[in-house]
């Protein structure tokens, strides 16, 4: 699979002069970790709140994304609309599922709706990369395919900072600004969202204790519906993200949010703040193997950085078993 | 009729076959299954049913691994394939002849080895492989055990792809090992007593007793102290503790024994293709392998074997129904496809994955006992017939 997994690093590290590759790592680092982020932080929020850990976020995310390339390129709506569906529906993709499959399947063993939402994930993928077809599709960006979009600094033309013959010379694409802003608004957002809203109140105190919440009045079954189209939305508009990388999107895609896995396990599966802080760790450590294996290491093997994300979740699992910022399980008898 | 059967020990209630009649149907089943290449060794097809066959018993046993683990030690494990791959490797390496680039350097590390030395060598090999990650598995609850074993996949996936000299390399994959026992060749067409025996009537043979050997093994197993500590690990780990189990001990062998199954299967699944690409294993061939013990039910021996059969079959069973017109029908149908008319519909590969995943979800809440608690109530209505409820 990682062979024809999609290269989202963009090749501006290797073509660097020595001195700025290092800076320049660190910003493909970033704007890996921002687009993890919002993957990881959808699997968090599914998992508190109807403990269940979700395999089907790697076909929600490309379904959004498939959509947001039919709307904006194929119909020729252009990119902001695009992506509006592509959220949406994508949501409500995550919705369905949780509605048709997983709503008979509370009360039941964890591992027995981990393996269902693998099955899930199998049959949507299909459908999805059926759709996709062989060839690769783009995204479009709001300068090219908008009317009347915003200017925001998302064209063709990267920025320059420094010198890039001397000493820090650095090209930012302005993709990454989009990643980052996204993600923090996203993360932002939702912070507000858990702590001053009702709703968010609700989705607390579910994953505290459905039970008590229902006493409560809280309708649980909302709330995992919304947990769920929480997680879809930000799986599509992270596969949104991910294809506005140079390779665009194709069937392969999906992987991106196989490697958040790790960073949700790194950072704790119920830490909103272990998923930021994971997706940095594991971000920074891919975009550092992709840049300076090949150099040092190249007995390590093509496409190593790919495989970097499990290694880093191995070992940080070795140290402790609950991620950085996990709760570690009191078991009853 | 038949009549309740009364367990007046616990020997007799945990007996292999405990009545009579099932030890009767379990003879003739037996029997169905060595006679029938001799029936289908007369049709036209007939030689790609028995490979198919021998291919689902090989795959029954990995099954059977896995259901070890997941389904009476409650470990989920994703890492199926990494296990099925280390076997199939060391399996290739031992089995098979070196070889030799122009200026004598080896291109493929080989040994050209009989059966009897790498069949237990891919078992063992596994095994070890098994044991060394089993400390993860006590370390680990549930589900992060479940990501853990999925990231040795990917690990694995990614080792086998770059070591060229043991895989042959990424789309070039190397020869399988050559089923050979003290120089009689399984893989060839032979003749023994006057009887000609085509190499697939071999394979299905030898592929049959394999599984049943390991079936029985397995079996054995599960109604040993071996297997009630297994499953007391997976109903309560705590209590199972506080009762004299030790779960380090108990997990560590259950991790040992699966892998040594995967690596028996990784061994053997291979030969009969006769050809290994080092991107097979991957995380669709573990997903396989827990459709097949979902499917076919969860803690169960025969369930095990009843997945496997039904899951590689499947892709025949698409032909044979039709089914991948209709699906292609189906998706042609969702007014998000482009064109429609150019592309071609679901391809049979696509199809079966959409069916794995249809299946697991559908077993999963329908039947979560499987194909075994379909044949259980098939059974249990036939059994008090006509006066069933």
């Amino acid at each position: 699979m990682t062979a024809h997994a999609p290269e989202l690093l963009l090749p501006l590290a290797a073509l660097a002069p020595e001195t700025s590759r290092f800076l320049q790592t660190i910003v493909e680092g970033i704007s890996l970790a921002g687009i993890y982020v919002l993957i990881a932080i959808g699997f968090v929020i599914i998992y508190k709140s109807t403990q269940v850990l979700s395999f089907a976020q790697p076909a929600l995310l490309i379904i959004g994304a498939y959509l947001a390339s039919y709307v904006s390129i194929t119909l020729g709506y252009g990119f902001w609309i695009g992506v509006g569906t592509a959220v949406l529906l994508s949501g409500f993709v995550g919705y369905l599922s949780e509605r048709a499959v997983l709503r008979p399947m509370v009360g039941k063993p964890v591992f027995a709706t981990a393996i269902l939402t693998i099955g899930l994930d199998i049959a949507l993928r299909v459908v999805a990369g059926d759709l996709i077809g062989v060839n690769v599709r783009a995204i479009g960006t709001p300068i090219t395919s908008g009317f009347g979009a915003p200017k925001l600094p998302w064209g063709d033309t990267p920025i320059r900072w420094g010198d890039l013959d001397g000493i820090g010379g650095i090209i930012i694409e302005p993709r990454v600004f989009a990643i980052v802003l996204t993600a923090a608004v996203a993360v932002g957002g939702l912070v507000i969202f858990f702590n001053k809203s009702r709703w968010g109140l609700a989705m607390r105190g579910s994953s505290f204790d459905q039970e008590v919440a229902l006493a409560q009045g809280v309708n649980v079954g909302r709330v995992f519906s919304l947990a769920w189209i929480i997680g879809g939305a930000l799986a599509g508009i992270a596969g949104v993200l991910a294809a506005t990388s140079f390779t665009g999107l194709s069937q392969s895609s999906y992987i991106v949010a196989l490697k958040a896995l790790p960073v949700v396990v790194v950072g704790g599966l119920d830490s909103i703040g272990g998923a930021i802080l994971g997706a940095l760790i594991i971000g920074l450590s891919e975009s550092f193997t992709s840049t300076y294996q090949a150099q040092y290491l190249p007995w390590l093997g093509d496409n190593f950085s790919q495989v970097v994300p499990y290694l880093v979740m191995v070992i940080v699992l070795l140290v402790r078993p609950y991620g950085i910022f996990g709760t570690e399980e009191v078991e009853r008898v | 009729m038949s009549r309740i059967t009364r367990f007046t020990s616990y020997r007799h209630d945990s007996a292999m076959l405990p009545t009579t009649t099932q030890r009767v149907w379990f003879g003739v089943l037996i029997l169905a299954a060595v006679i029938l290449p001799l029936y289908l060794g007369t049709l036209v097809d007939g030689r790609s049913w028995l490979i198919l066959f021998a291919t689902a018993f090989v795959a029954a046993i990995g099954a059977i691994g896995l259901n070890l683990i997941t389904g009476f030690a409650g470990q989920v494990s994703l890492g199926h394939a990494f296990f099925i791959g280390v076997g199939a490797y060391t399996a290739t390496a031992l089995g098979s002849p070196a070889v030799h680039a122009a200026d004598g350097s080896i291109d493929l590390i080989g040994f050209d080895l009989g059966m009897l030395i790498w069949i237990p060598a891919a078992g063992l090999v596994a095994m070890l492989a098994g044991v060394i990650v089993a400390p993860l598995a006590f370390r680990l609850e549930g589900l992060y055990l479940a990501l853990v074993t999925l990231g040795l996949v990917f690990v694995g996936e990614h080792v086998f792809r770059n070591w060229d000299q043991l895989t042959g390399g990424m789309g070039l994959g190397r020869e399988a090992a050559q089923l050979r026992v003290l120089g009689y060749r399984f893989d060839l067409d032979s003749e023994i007593f006057g009887f000609a025996i085509a190499r697939e009537q071999q394979i299905y043979w030898l592929m049959l007793v394999f599984l049943i050997v390991m079936a029985v093994l397995a079996k054995n197993l599960v109604r040993s102290k071996d297997g009630r500590a297994f499953a007391a690990i997976r109903d309560r780990g705590v209590a199972a503790e506080l009762m004299g189990v030790d779960q380090t001990r108990y997990k560590t062998l259950a991790f040992a024994i699966s892998s040594f199954y995967a690596g028996i299967t990784g061994a053997l699944l291979y030969t009969v293709t006769g050809f290994i690409e080092p991107s097979s294993f991957n995380l669709l061939l573990s997903i396989a392998y827990i459709a097949m013990v979902v499917i076919g039910g969860l803690a169960s021996i025969a369930g095990s074997i009843m997945g496997a059969i039904f899951i590689t079959l499947l892709p025949k069973l698409i032909e044979l129904t039709g089914l991948d017109a209709l699906l292609g029908v189906i998706i042609d149908w969702i007014p998000l496809a482009e064109g429609g008319s150019g592309e071609p519909p679901l391809s049979s590969s696509q199809l079966e994955r959409i069916l794995f995943g249809v299946l697991i979800i559908g077993f999963l809440i329908l039947e979560p006992l499987g194909l075994y608690g379909v044949w259980i109530r098939i059974r249990n209505y036939w059994k008090a017939f006509p006066f069933s409820y």
